[in-house]
């Protein structure tokens, strides 16, 4: 009741929600509250347990204890209630590969007993909005990986759910139509629906309105974008020296070197001070004789920011 | 109902996209009838046998012919001596020997009793069992027609006690008589077991059951509707099969055509019953294949179809008696075969219902529309 006094109705709520897979906790005590109209960013590494939070929010997994509520139902006793008002996309590709774009979404449409006219107009709409229009009746088997999860989507919004559960939707898509499905997510934003997203991509995570970084089964923070680099204690150094292991063995330990993260050919280093870390990087370089293409300090992305606190939190 | 209807035409779609699944459909039932049909046979004719004689006269040419002319045995070989018969035997070349000592012409000319030998492979009982007699009546015929000959009368009336066997139901004795309406019950069977099954696992398999779970679709009108295509095709393959039947086999249905059909359905509720039960135990198609196999092989042996139940031990008798497919062996045979009515089929018509009605409701209550 105290949430309802700030004025915002909470749309997903779990509370110690958890479940095992025999001696797996897969999900350990999760505590989320998701607002209306947001766009909720689930991140973590492979195996952290974000397949199974969304599995169990849209009530296909029975939780081991705890318990969730979508949409004000509870996820055990009121399964049904919650399915007419979600729209879910499972990771891996679940249409009908051998049904036509068009079959697919007449499929759905009628799954959910959506009338015959409306059936029209929204399949109609959702052509145009998925850009999937020219393929109609290409079988769904042989369009490309990113038109496939752009079909899919059409397919979970067929019936107008408030609330769309999607998980790694972009997973596995080349950058272009990554940045079209985006488009499309942040128009349903504005439409008011709520987006719940899992995504291994920190990039992502910039988009939303709050994320959360899962680990392990347990969520080890939980906020803004901008609050959650914030956590991230030191200040940001990004250098290119010329070999870059040797250079990240060499920097760990220092005195004021916080964190050394490699990022390819670059070395990100976290400092206690900006001006002292940069002379204590250079000196150590140095003295290793590994020479520094350029060294300058940077704002924290999110990636840096969550490979920061997941080693924290490890 | 109306999602179900959406479902069944989702699953015709899946069925008429799928080259390779219309023509198991269509095709296979077909194929197999005309195989087991032809394979499945115990009748015995034309059985390749070696001749030794020693005799070589009018009446040893005489016995032969008797003996070629029964359809029972074709005279492949002439053979000079026993080991000659023997290595031919060994070699599977032929399967019975015809033995004519010398002097067998002289003994029957003389009107005194001459012998002779027939020699069988008794490796496979069935076929020693049916040439066993075979010979014997051959030889017993001969003998009449000798003694016909000797006494210049015919011997009708002469012998004390003559047995006319009569054979009803298939008089011919045509062993396809038998196999075919118990093949039309095990395509059946076979087929709606394993399409349920494997078309309700494609979609585990495939991950889209995890899609539609989470639509308020309700587990029976998934399964209703996946499973009323299969149903239009099993009743297809059932009159294609039967057309085979009477048209190329000549297999005459004695009995009603809408009592055999409308029981053939309710031996569905059965198979299907299985198949929905297996489909919620395997996780893969292979799975659910291997399971479907592991149903029809034992009941195949212990329902009748190939040896008669009777014939079993007394635990095998009472083990058939938990085999759907026994039923519908007995009703479909009695149907076609003997012409016979709905009332004299209660008991099985009974087993069915309990059966498909027990079956179904353990199927369904498996089936659930969560994830692990």
């Amino acid at each position: 009741m105290g949430k309802d006094l700030d004025n915002t109705e909470w749309v997903i709520e779990t509370t110690n929600l958890t479940r095992r897979f025999g001696r797996v906790v897969a999900v350990d005590g999760l505590n989320l509250a998701v607002r209306r109209g947001e766009i909720f960013g689930l991140l973590g590494p492979d195996g952290a347990g974000k397949t199974t939070t969304i599995r169990l929010l849209c009530a296909l997994l029975i939780p081991t204890s705890g318990r969730a509520r979508v949409a004000g139902f509870d996820t055990v006793r009121q399964a049904e209630a919650i399915k007419r008002r979600i729209g879910y996309m499972p990771q891996q590709f679940s249409l009908y590969g051998d049904l036509t774009v068009l079959e697919n979404l007449i499929f759905f449409a009628d799954v959910f007993e959506v009338g015959r006219r409306e059936r029209e107009e929204r399949i109609a709409r959702l052509l145009a909005f998925s850009r999937l229009e020219p393929f109609r009746n290409r079988r769904a088997a042989h369009l490309s990986g990113g038109m496939q999860k752009k079909l899919a989507l059409a397919c979970t919004l067929i019936h107008r759910p408030e609330i769309l559960f999607l998980d790694e939707p972009t997973t596995g898509v080349d950058p272009v139509s990554r940045r079209e499905f985006w488009e499309i997510l942040t128009e349903l934003h504005l439409e008011g629906v709520t987006l719940f997203v899992t995504t291994p991509y920190m990039d992502e995570a910039e988009r939303c309105s709050r994320v959360a970084l899962m680990l392990d089964g347990r969520i080890i923070a939980c906020d803004t974008p901008d609050r959650i680099r914030e956590q991230v204690t030191g200040h940001l150094l990004e250098l290119r020296p010329t070999r870059v292991r040797e250079a990240a063995r060499a920097l760990e330990g220092v005195p004021g070197v916080l964190e050394v993260q490699v990022y390819g050919d670059r070395l990100h280093v976290f400092v206690e001070d900006p001006q002292q870390g940069a002379e204590a990087v250079r000196e150590t370089l140095a003295r290793a004789g590994i020479g520094v293409d350029f060294l300058r300090p940077t704002r924290p992305r999110m990636e840096q920011a969550f490979i920061s606190l997941i080693r924290r939190g490890r | 109902m109306g999602r179900t209807l959406t479902v069944a035409r989702k699953e015709l779609l899946h069925i008429l996209r799928d080259r390779r699944a219309l023509v198991v459909m269509f095709l296979i039932p077909v194929v197999q009838l005309f195989l087991l049909g032809y394979a499945a046979t115990t009748d015995i004719r034309h059985l390749r046998t070696a001749v030794l004689d020693a005799d070589r006269t009018a009446q040893s040419r005489d016995l032969i012919a008797a003996y070629r002319a029964s359809n029972y045995f074709d005279v492949v070989a002439y053979v000079g001596s026993e080991e000659e018969l023997a290595a031919l035997m060994d070699r599977g070349d032929v399967r019975a020997g015809l033995l004519i000592p010398a002097g067998f012409g002289a003994d029957v000319a003389a009107g005194r009793q001459a012998a002779v030998a027939v020699v069988i492979d008794g490796s496979d009982p069935n076929v020693a069992n049916t040439v066993f007699a075979a010979s014997q009546q051959v030889g017993l015929a001969h003998s009449l027609r000798l003694l016909e000959r000797r006494v210049g009368a015919p011997t009708a009336g002469f012998t004390p006690v003559e047995v006319r066997p009569r054979v009803w139901y298939n008089p011919q004795m045509r062993s396809a008589n038998f196999m075919i309406p118990g093949l039309v019950a095990m395509i059946l069977f076979l087929l709606t077991s394993m399409f349920t099954a494997l078309s309700i696992v494609r979609e585990r398999e495939r991950g889209t059951i995890e899609q539609l779970m989470v639509t308020p679709i309700r587990p029976i009108e998934m399964v209703v509707g996946k499973i009323v295509p299969y149903v239009g095709v099993a009743f297809f393959d059932i009159l294609e099969v039967l057309a085979i039947a009477v048209f190329w086999f000549r297999v005459p249905i004695h009995g009603s055509l809408l009592l055999l059909l409308a029981l053939l359905a309710l031996s569905m509720v059965t198979s299907l019953g299985i198949g929905i039960f297996v489909s919620s135990v395997a996780n893969t198609q292979q799975e659910a294949m291997l399971l479907v196999w592991l149903t029809i092989l034992p009941s195949i042996f212990l329902s009748g179809f190939f040896f008669p139940i009777e014939a079993m031990p007394k635990v095998l008798q009472w083990v058939s008696y938990v085999v759907p497919l026994r039923y519908m062996l007995v009703i479909i045979r009695g149907i076609i075969l003997k012409g016979v009515g709905l009332l004299v089929l209660t008991e099985q018509v009974v087993a069915l219902a309990v059966f498909g009605t027990v079956i179904m409701v353990v199927a369904a209550a498996r089936f659930r529309k969560r994830l692990g």
